[in-house]
């Protein structure tokens, strides 16, 4: 009887925890979505209804072109980066031991060091050999930054696969290419599908890099947000963030809770805020 | 001709775009940071770049990064580890569906989510607003230390609750069990074996949350108004607004040092754990 009391006292207890720490996580986001109907300019009066931001959102020049901008380096970084990553991890797959860790180490430098020293040293980088900065640096900042997610996220793949399926391939007459696509490929998607996702991601939040690559023409949504700060946020600011939360929302949804997809992206998306 | 071809046909090719990336964009820009911080404008060596981080306003900028992200990393700890705890009681479904929404709001630009902080904290903000409707005194967080720790707990909690709860779950119902039928206390069972057995999940979310806190130069701008400087901030105004290359480089170099540590910390745990990533 005690025991009961005890073990109801503890799940109040929990969900009165988790509660607390939902309203701590979601308050701003809800702060963000109800600014963005607020026809009231201040971001501290409500001052009634309105669709106004929504449609100056997609009249405003400045934030399409950063929101193309964005997108735009977040797809082909990843796809990128989703090439080169696979190609390692499998050529990573067949190594020795210690030229294995050896390069396993420089895959880590990227995601354990900080955003700003990574920034500054890309920054220094492109400066030192002519390169001037630009839509070009920020692409080649994205790709180095989301190559290793996808090779972590494709290497436990492999690791599962079997590579006397591959060589059976081969000794029955299929070609190096055909043999990778009709056996290996499919075995190791979705590993690489996640980690696509996930430097995806990864390049849709990144600010901090970005902020010392992107030279002066060219802004992305983090960068153009940034500029605002001083001068007071915009309100359509707080409707596209609350577009994209929705549109983020539902994607998460989707492959979150479809069967079939893996959760390899849920426990290797540690890092991010970047 | 065919030992040529018989390496081409070797895997190991497929690695040379990723090895030339790597070097072209890791390793070199490394090295640059190094050859920077140790030369003056005119290329010769000096350590003054370095040495500089002595002076009183770096020195003091250094200092409260760093009590800033030490106070902000325990905070996160300490609300991380019971919700971890929580989360693998609620059992595999339910406990799913609520990691999925404690990581809902790190999709979210995280500037944004930084700038409605500062819409709630302001002194005419929406906190203070509800405080007064029931005329209770007003608090006074932005602009001060007190609000930049907050930025950073509310930012980089989700990097703790994600690789505790990750080790957590993994844990054997039955090894808890055991020790209770062998008549440990729930005291005992929590401090000799759930705490024991969390530490690399422990270890990797304080270097995940301690590093970006330690650097951040963003939430320091937005909720510390102008007047305080982190470290990051220091680093950041030397390449963006001077061109004092040299000395933020130097200063870097110095900052490494902590982040140095962090990484062996993680390495040291994931080495003890037998696993390579």
């Amino acid at each position: 009887m005690k025991i009961g009391i005890l073990k109801r006292l503890e799940k109040i207890f929990g969900d009165f925890y988790l509660a607390l720490i939902l309203i701590f996580l979601y308050a701003p986001i809800l702060v963000m979505v109800v600014l963005s109907f607020n026809s009231s300019k201040s971001r501290t009066r409500w001052g009634g209804f309105t669709w106004q931001w929504y449609t100056q959102l997609f009249s405003s020049s400045m934030i399409m072109d950063a929101f193309k901008n964005t997108v735009i380096i977040a797809l082909l970084s990843s796809i990128i980066a989703s090439i080169i990553g696979t190609a390692a991890a499998i050529a990573l797959n067949d190594m020795k031991k210690l030229p294995k860790s050896m390069l396993m180490g420089a895959t880590s430098i990227p995601m354990l060091n900080a955003d700003i020293v990574t920034g500054i040293s890309l920054m220094l980088a492109f400066i030192s050999f002519g390169i001037s900065l630009g839509f070009k640096t920020v692409l080649v900042s994205h790709i180095t930054f989301n190559i290793p997610y996808v090779i972590l996220s494709v290497l436990p793949k492999l690791k599962k696969t079997s590579r006397y399926t591959y060589e059976a391939a081969l000794d029955l007459g299929a070609g190096p290419l055909k043999a990778f696509f009709a056996v290996v490929f499919p075995d190791i998607f979705p590993g690489i599908l996640s980690g696509f996702l996930l430097a995806f991601t990864m390049s849709l939040d990144d600010f901090i890099i970005t902020h010392f690559t992107k030279g002066a023409g060219i802004n992305t949504l983090s960068t153009l947000i940034y500029s605002e700060v001083r001068k007071g946020i915009k309100p359509s600011m707080y409707a596209l963030s609350s577009i994209i939360f929705l549109v983020v929302l539902i994607l998460l949804l989707i492959t979150n809770f479809a069967p079939n997809i893996n959760k390899v992206h849920k426990n290797t998306k540690i890092k991010g805020m970047r | 001709m065919n030992n040529f071809l018989s390496k081409i046909k070797s895997r190991k090719i497929l690695v040379f775009p990723y090895v030339f990336w790597i070097l072209g964009f890791t390793v070199v820009p490394l090295i640059l940071i190094v050859i920077y911080g140790l030369t003056d404008k005119n290329g010769v060596l000096t350590f003054e770049n370095i040495t500089s981080m002595g002076t009183y306003e770096h020195m003091k900028a250094l200092i409260l990064s760093l009590l800033l992200s030490l106070i902000s990393t325990l905070i996160c700890l300490l609300l991380a580890y019971p919700l971890a705890l929580i989360l693998k009681k609620r059992g595999a479904g339910a406990g799913r569906f609520i990691v999925f929404i404690f990581v809902l709001p790190m999709w979210m630009n995280f500037l944004l989510r930084t700038l409605a902080w500062q819409t709630l904290l302001e002194k005419n903000g929406i906190i203070n607003g509800i405080l007064s409707l029931f005329t209770l005194p007003g608090i006074a967080v932005i602009n001060t230390n007190y609000a930049i720790i907050l930025g950073m707990v509310y930012n980089f909690l989700p990097f703790m609750v994600l690789p505790i709860y990750n080790v957590l779950v993994k844990i054997d119902d039955n090894v808890v069990n055991a020790a209770r039928d062998l008549g440990a206390s729930r005291r005992q069972t929590f401090f000799h074996i759930l705490l024991p057995l969390s530490i690399p999940g422990i270890v990797s979310g304080i270097t995940m949350v301690f590093v970006p806190a330690l650097t951040t130069f963003v939430i320091s701008n937005i909720l510390g108004g102008a007047k305080i400087l982190l470290i990051g901030n220091v680093i950041e105004q030397e390449f963006t607004r001077g061109s004092g290359w040299h000395l933020g480089a130097g200063l870097s170099l110095v900052m490494m040092v902590f982040i140095f540590i962090s990484m062996a910390l993680i390495a040291k745990y994931d080495s003890q754990e037998g696993r390579t990533f």
